[in-house]
């Protein structure tokens, strides 16, 4: 994937450049606002990286500016403002996500795949399948191997999120993001506990499982390779 | 005091002003007094001479000449104030009270003022006098008038009288209003001179009162209570930075050291794997004690009230206890919810199902019932607070577990403050600190209570916001 980061803070765009890279990824940088936004206008990536305080020009009207161009690219906005404003305010201007700084590296590339996946969406599904476990999303029914499973209805919510990006990886703050619309951090692994309940129902009685924990970044719904 | 400053100041302004209107008004007054006194003399004085002429002309139309000379000459024995004089063509007296034709030229009207020697006991006197004069046919020539030499002193009575009035009157306004402004701006001085010590650092300092009550003395106790508040929070402030110093330090030292026996350490790649991922939870642990440092912050300098709108408390409530529901039964708990449908509060959803996570987490971490103790429910419920029907309700989660001794519960709501027992449990003693944020932001109080057993923690929280 080619993904451009605009960040001024050059040491951590090292880090960022640096673990992207080794993830496969193909890596552009920008120091500053106005660098940013000539690069992401003459060539094209699939991910914008924007930290929200920018020299030159600020993150913010970057984004704005791509998108009065007409550059539909996803944008994930870096940002130690993490306030639940300036993250409106940031989705407002054009962003796709928001992260607040500090990050987990792996919390950052979890985001980055979701919002590549995002951005090529299939037509709207209203049956999921991964190996051979099937969700149907309008009778709300869980079937795998032909036994009907029976999901609590924020089991089911928290299943339907992880088949929509299964194959990715899904951090414990994306589900609570998502699945419950939380944007703290409590303090207990109260995720944990749910993805455990889950996991009870769909894997335990099962040969291969389907729900993988992936150390230091989360979780991943994915068949057997 | 400079006496620019002084004239300067907006009381001595107002004084002025003051005094200008009230120069004026006297003026009015004054020259209405004139005008009655000084101005109906003079009136009297020419109507009486109207009348000796009218008197006169009625005897020259009967008799001539002769009648006239000889009313004249009777008049003039006993002439009182009356002046009277005829002279022949040829300018010599023929009868009156005077020596000869005064030197004065008549005015348009044909009064005309001039003085004339008077002959009394002891030589003669210099005295004013007004009279109209006239030619009668043949070229005769005939006066009368009046003595005005008292009229005069009277009127140089009353003109004196008003001129010292109304110059004392300036006098005083403007000695006045500089006293005045003195005062006041003494006072402001004061004010200043204490406002400029406070400015640079002596936050001890108060305004002086001068104990009248007035407005200078209303505005020193406002900003009084207004240092008041400052200081404290100052205070509060200090106690928070001394607070971090302490508890992200001993982290952060223990991450270092961690660290650094590590690197002196012959290590395998699997040890050092093994030791940055501890530092990476500690780290984690860190920022998280940071966030909650940082939010409780935000909701006590109140600029999160912005974000606020109705939020549904039973949803709110519901949602937090599923939340962590799983989390609970694995401890065995059960959580019980008493929430009428719909109660709705003015807040902010975020912070409010914070508060209700970190009172659920508290519950199951620190709250869990006696051995033997079959009842094992967290309760969490709101209400339409009974004290305040219509006004406030009453958020609370009350626990099975030990409880807090009573003496102890206003200290859990401070800062970093872990108590003894729950030492050896994870956690960054900030659950309650931001619950207490979280309620005071909204314009409510957090209680503290004995479930017996078990520890209740209320939220008495206004349905509007103030």
């Amino acid at each position: 994937m080619r993904i451009l980061v605009i960040e001024d803070d050059l040491e951590a765009a090292a880090y960022v450049v640096k673990g992207l890279r080794e993830s496969g990824h193909i890596i552009d940088h920008a120091a500053d606002g106005e660098e940013g936004l000539t690069l992401a206008l003459s060539s094209s990536f699939d991910v914008l990286i924007v930290d929200r305080m920018l020299p030159k020009r600020d993150g913010l009207s970057v984004v704005e500016t791509l998108r009065e161009e007409g550059v539909r690219t996803p944008v994930l906005f870096l940002s130690a403002l993490g306030e639940v404003d300036d993250r409106i305010k940031g989705l407002k201007a054009g962003g796709d996500d928001y992260l607040t700084k500090p990050y987990a590296f792996a919390e950052l590339l979890a985001r980055i795949e979701v919002l590549v996946r995002r951005a090529n969406p299939d037509q709207v599904r209203t049956r999921l399948q991964v190996g051979n476990l099937e969700v149907d999303l309008l009778a709300r029914k869980v079937v795998r191997e032909g036994q009907e499973i029976d999901l609590q209805p924020r089991e089911f919510r928290l299943l339907e999120y992880l088949m929509k990006h299964a194959g990715q990886v899904v951090t414990r703050t994306m589900l609570l993001e998502n699945v419950w619309e939380y944007h703290f951090d409590p303090q207990t692994n109260v995720i944990d506990v749910h993805i455990s309940r889950l996991r009870a129902k769909i894997d335990k009685n099962f040969d291969q499982p389907l729900l993988h924990t992936v150390r230091g970044a989360g979780y991943s719904l994915r068949a057997a390779d | 005091m400079p006496l620019i400053k002084l004239l300067q100041t907006s009381t001595f302004r107002l004084a002025v002003i003051y005094l200008a209107l009230f120069a004026a008004s006297a003026i009015t007054l004054l020259a209405y007094v004139y005008w009655n006194t000084a101005g109906f003399l003079a009136r009297q004085t020419d109507e009486a001479v109207e009348a000796e002429i009218a008197g006169l002309a009625e005897q020259y139309r009967q008799g001539g000449l002769p009648l006239l000379v000889h009313t004249v000459i009777q008049r003039s024995r006993d002439p009182g104030q009356s002046l009277y004089l005829v002279l022949d063509p040829a300018g010599r007296v023929l009868a009156g009270t005077l020596d000869g034709r005064p030197q004065v030229e008549p005015g348009a009207d044909g009064w005309f003022d001039f003085t004339y020697n008077r002959k009394t006991l002891d030589g003669t006197e210099v005295k004013a006098a007004r009279a109209r004069a006239f030619y009668l046919q043949e070229g005769f020539y005939l006066l009368v008038g009046r003595d005005v030499q008292e009229r005069r002193e009277i009127e140089n009575l009353i003109t004196n009288a008003l001129i010292w009035a109304i110059g004392l009157t300036i006098a005083l306004g403007l000695v006045g209003g500089l006293v005045m402004s003195r005062n006041m701006l003494a006072r402001v001085d004061d004010i200043n001179r204490s406002s400029r010590d406070i400015m640079e650092g002596d936050l001890s300092q108060r305004l002086p009162i001068a104990g009248t009550g007035d407005e200078l003395d209303q505005l020193g106790r406002n900003l009084n209570a207004m240092l008041d508040q400052i200081e404290a929070l100052m205070i509060g402030m200090r106690q928070v930075t001394d607070n971090i110093a302490h508890d992200l330090r001993s982290p952060l030292n223990r991450l270092r050291n961690r660290i650094e026996v590590t690197l002196m350490q012959e290590a395998t790649p699997e040890d050092y794997k093994q030791a940055l991922e501890k530092t990476i939870a500690e780290a984690d642990n860190l920022l998280g004690t940071f966030n909650a440092l940082l939010m409780i912050a935000r909701a006590e300098a109140g600029s999160l009230r912005e974000a606020m709108t109705w939020v549904d408390l039973s949803a709110t409530l519901h949602d937090a206890a599923e939340l962590y529901e799983p989390v609970a039964e694995e401890k065995n708990l059960a959580i019980s919810i008493d929430v009428p449908e719909g109660l709705m509060i003015w807040g902010n959803r975020e912070l409010l199902s914070q508060a209700v996570a970190n009172l659920l987490d508290n519950a199951i971490k620190h709250g869990l019932p006696q051995e033997g103790d079959t009842e094992r429910t967290i309760a969490v419920s709101a209400d339409i607070d009974p004290a305040r029907p219509g006004r406030g309700v009453v958020l609370s989660v009350a626990d099975r577990g030990p409880g807090i001794p009573e003496d102890q519960r206003h200290r859990v709501l401070e800062r970093f403050v872990r108590l003894e027992a729950s030492r050896n449990t994870p956690g960054s003693g900030l659950g309650l600190s931001l619950v207490a944020a979280v309620a005071r932001l909204h314009g409510g109080t957090i209680e503290l209570d004995d479930n017996r057993p078990g520890l209740r923690v209320s939220l008495f929280l206004p349905v509007s916001g103030r």
